[in-house]
């Protein structure tokens, strides 16, 4: 026993040591939402290409979802845009745009020029619905699934190995609970 | 002389770095006092979730600025400090808070020092009182003894 207590000291502080040198790799960007397990956040706006439509959580299809958030100054946002375009032509799940915090010509101008990989975007002019989704910079996707509910959220650009690693599991794993009627 | 002169040299050059300093760009301005104590408060409290290692304070980014605007804007609503960093969590998580809430999640950080500083006493404590414990339990031998004795009678006599 007087020997055990002896070397407490040292088992603890190897022990510490461990879990605090493991943290030292981990990414501190990878943060996990607060919203995952809840619900899209109710939000009334406008669609990108018409100022006059009024958008809410419902105009969403009751299918799976990628929310993608987008503005034209980030540049990021180009460098993913090819894939998501790629991404667009599957009908697994629809695509929608969060005009995050932009200027409405501009971001028309950026979908003409390099094409619309969204069934709309919202214009969310004030960031009030990045804000409610917590994000804290573009590009960010989220993976919304059947009831609305959102699974994921992703903080940079969908690019190459991304989506193979970060997004297909989740996205084969809601199939598969629709499927089952969950 | 010399001396006084690079003495004088000196304070001039600190009196000339104390112009300078980076502050954010912050406009708020409240017309009571306690309010912008609590913004002050608040906006040290909270993390900026872009640049990780900032508080909204001392943050330039774009989400710190859009942060200290909703701070700001719910203050002026009459919200109250627990409801502003509730709204911060439901939205950028248990991250946001620089000074995390006493939860099942974070009873290791909060407990974790004082447990381990308490092994540390008990340690301590243990091999400290063995050690008296051994010195007190040494027997002297006859031979021993009767050198002791004798010492002390000799002391006494002289």
């Amino acid at each position: 026993m007087g020997k055990i207590i002896r070397f407490l000291p040292l088992i603890v502080f190897i022990a510490l040591g461990v879990v605090l040198y493991r943290g030292l790799f981990l990414n501190p960007q990878a943060l996990p939402s607060a919203l995952v397990g809840k619900p899209v956040p109710a939000f009334t706006l406008a669609q990108l290409k018409d100022p006059s439509t009024t958008l809410t959580a419902e105009s969403l299809d009751s299918g799976i979802k990628l929310l993608n958030v987008w503005a034209t100054w980030c540049p990021s946002c180009r460098h993913e845009h090819p894939d998501l375009l790629e991404l667009a032509k599957n009908n697994r799940f629809t695509i929608y745009g969060i005009n995050y915090k932009d200027d409405r010509e501009l971001a028309l101008k950026w979908l003409r020029d390099l094409g619309d990989p969204y069934r709309f975007s919202i214009f969310d002019e004030q960031g009030k619905l990045g804000l409610d989704l917590g994000v804290y910079a573009a590009p960010e996707t989220f993976v919304v699934d059947h009831h609305n509910i959102i699974r994921k959220r992703f903080a940079g650009p969908i690019v190459g190995q991304v989506w193979e690693k970060e997004f297909e599991p989740l996205i084969k794993q809601i199939e598969q609970e629709r499927a089952r009627g969950e | 002389m010399q001396l006084i002169k690079a003495i004088l040299i000196l304070v001039a050059v600190f009196l000339t770095t104390l112009a300078v300093n980076a502050t954010p760009s912050d406009t708020h301005s409240f017309d009571d006092p306690v309010t912008e104590k609590r913004y002050r408060e608040l906006i040290k409290e909270l993390r900026c979730p872009k640049c990780q290692n900032q508080n909204l304070a001392d943050s330039n980014s774009q989400i710190s600025i859009d942060l200290r605007n909703e701070v700001y804007r719910m203050l002026n609503e009459g919200k109250a400090d627990m409801e502003i960093t509730d709204y911060m969590v439901d939205r950028y998580g248990e991250f946001v808070l620089y000074r995390p809430r006493v939860s099942s999640l974070t009873y290791i950080l909060w407990f974790a020092p004082a447990i381990l500083l308490l092994i540390g006493v008990i340690v301590v404590v243990s091999i400290a009182r063995r050690k008296t414990v051994d010195k007190g339990d040494v027997e002297l031998s006859e031979q021993q003894q009767q050198a002791l004795d004798k010492v002390l009678t000799d002391k006494d006599k002289s």
